[in-house]
């Protein structure tokens, strides 16, 4: 059995790990084989880049060697797809070699893609690469004053992370000393301040504190960055000294290339994790259109129900368990408090007032990760 | 016209059916048409409210043993 995975984010680490100890026997036997395929040989902690982006962790902390993370039994290639054809059962690879298997995992995660508003790149700040981490704390660090809009595109990776930049960067600017001189202004999607109405009502006490206005049923159209406008489809207006920008996010090229989904995003069995009308080929993480939150967590979760059912799969013939939705967020609420969400397909988040003890709990999980990724916690 | 496309949102919770049908409707095309299913109550009124607000089109809307099925034609 020749499993390949592709993508070596958390959803494909966390699984070929995981995976791997199930399969110590019989990948020792030569009955089983599992090669991962990433495009790059190093793995990023996607959720430091929120603290590099306020100057509170060094880019070097956000990376490891991904051979480092992976069981000695996995043959790992740093050679990405640029073609899948799931009915042939192969991939092609920007190296130029057809990889045939018996069964796919394809992880490959998502981008975000600020340059599908007019003018949004190169008018806003935002968190999702290391270059825009670093950006975007040289800008807020240049920043002597003014209005703040913060605003979000539909989908975007880490649902959190909205009212996680409105709170981090409020301590921020108050430590700075000038909060007196900064305002902000939330702008959201849907038609209250988060997805989740438990953390919207918890939201709505924390900006009536803060001075923080809002604008609910925002969805970005355009930005005049002449004018320092952000404009809304719903045909609203938001002018803005600083735009800090969620953008919009889509799956990978490959992905759509391939047309296995409409914006990258492949559509799959929402608890089996199988790709529609595929028995031996499976989608994690942000790659699929299940819709719950694109978020490590998510790939997590997915990527240990799905270790199991495969190595069951190999060990008896069939999958023995569903994912059921889980997903975890921490959410940050300022610069030493922090809650969380926990929810499930049939159970909705609860999220208590936040503590110090849970922010210090993120802070050691920052480093705790790794363990995850390399399928031990 | 393409064949409809749905979006089941049935239990979920974050980022809900609404954002669901925000980021499906970018990805089909003008005159077609989506069906969000929902088992959020408050999507009977969300929904239509941003529909309506942006400028789409309420196809139909009716719940069924506790699920929304809203039907929505994007106009621009």
């Amino acid at each position: 059995m020749k499993i390949l995975i592709v993508g070596g984010g958390t959803g494909g680490t966390i699984l070929a790990n995981n995976l791997a100890r199930r399969l110590k026997g019989e990948l020792k036997s030569g009955k089983a084989r599992i090669i991962m395929l990433s495009a790059s040989d190093q793995h990023m902690y996607q959720p430091g880049l929120l603290y590099v982006a306020l100057g509170r962790m060094a880019v070097d902390e956000l990376y490891k060697d991904q051979a480092s993370l992976l069981e000695p039994s996995i043959e790992f290639h740093v050679d990405p797809v640029e073609e899948f054809n799931l009915d042939d059962k192969q991939v092609k690879t920007k190296s130029g070699k057809t990889i045939d298997y018996d069964l796919i995992v394809i992880a490959t995660g998502s981008r975000a893609t600020p340059e599908v508003i007019p003018g949004l790149a190169e008018n806003s700040i935002n968190v999702y690469t290391e270059e825009n981490a670093l950006n975007f704390y040289k800008t807020i660090s240049n920043f002597e004053g003014g209005r703040i809009v913060i605003a979000v595109g539909v989908p975007h990776k880490c649902p959190m992370i909205p009212p996680e930049l409105t709170f981090t960067l409020y301590d921020y600017f108050k430590d700075r000393g000038i909060i007196d001189k900064v305002s902000f202004h939330y702008t959201y999607p849907i038609g209250r301040l988060h997805s989740l109405e438990p953390v919207s009502n918890w939201m709505q006490g924390e900006f009536a504190k803060r001075g923080v206005t809002s604008e609910t049923l925002f969805n970005m159209k355009e930005v005049d960055g002449k004018n320092k406008v952000v404009k809304s489809e719903e045909g609203t207006e938001a002018a803005y000294d600083l735009l800090v920008a969620v953008p919009a996010h889509k799956g990978m090229e490959v992905v759509e290339g391939s047309k296995l989904g409409a914006g990258g995003w492949i559509p799959v069995n929402r608890n089996r994790l199988n790709i529609d009308g595929y028995e031996n080929a499976f989608a994690i993480g942000d790659t699929t259109n299940i819709p719950i939150s694109k978020a490590g967590s998510t790939a997590h979760f997915e990527a240990e129900a799905l270790a199991e059912n495969i190595a069951s799969i190999i060990k008896i013939g069939s999958p023995v368990r569903d994912y059921d939705g889980k997903v975890f967020c921490f959410i940050e609420a300022g610069k030493d408090r922090a809650t969380y969400a926990v929810f499930d397909y049939n159970n909705p988040p609860d999220p208590k007032p936040p503590t110090k003890s849970v922010h210090w709990f993120k802070m050691a999980y920052n480093q705790l990760y790794w363990a995850s990724a390399r399928g031990l916690l | 016209m393409a064949e409809k496309k749905i979006i089941d949102a049935r239990n979920t919770f974050c980022p809900g059916p609404l954002m669901e049908l925000i980021g499906g409707i970018k990805l089909i095309e003008v005159g077609d048409e989506v069906e969000v299913l929902s088992s959020d109550k408050g999507s009977g009124h969300d929904i239509p409210e941003w529909v309506n607000k942006v400028g789409h089109e309420i196809v139909s809307i009716e719940e069924v043993d506790n699920i929304w099925h809203i039907v929505i034609k994007k106009t621009k």
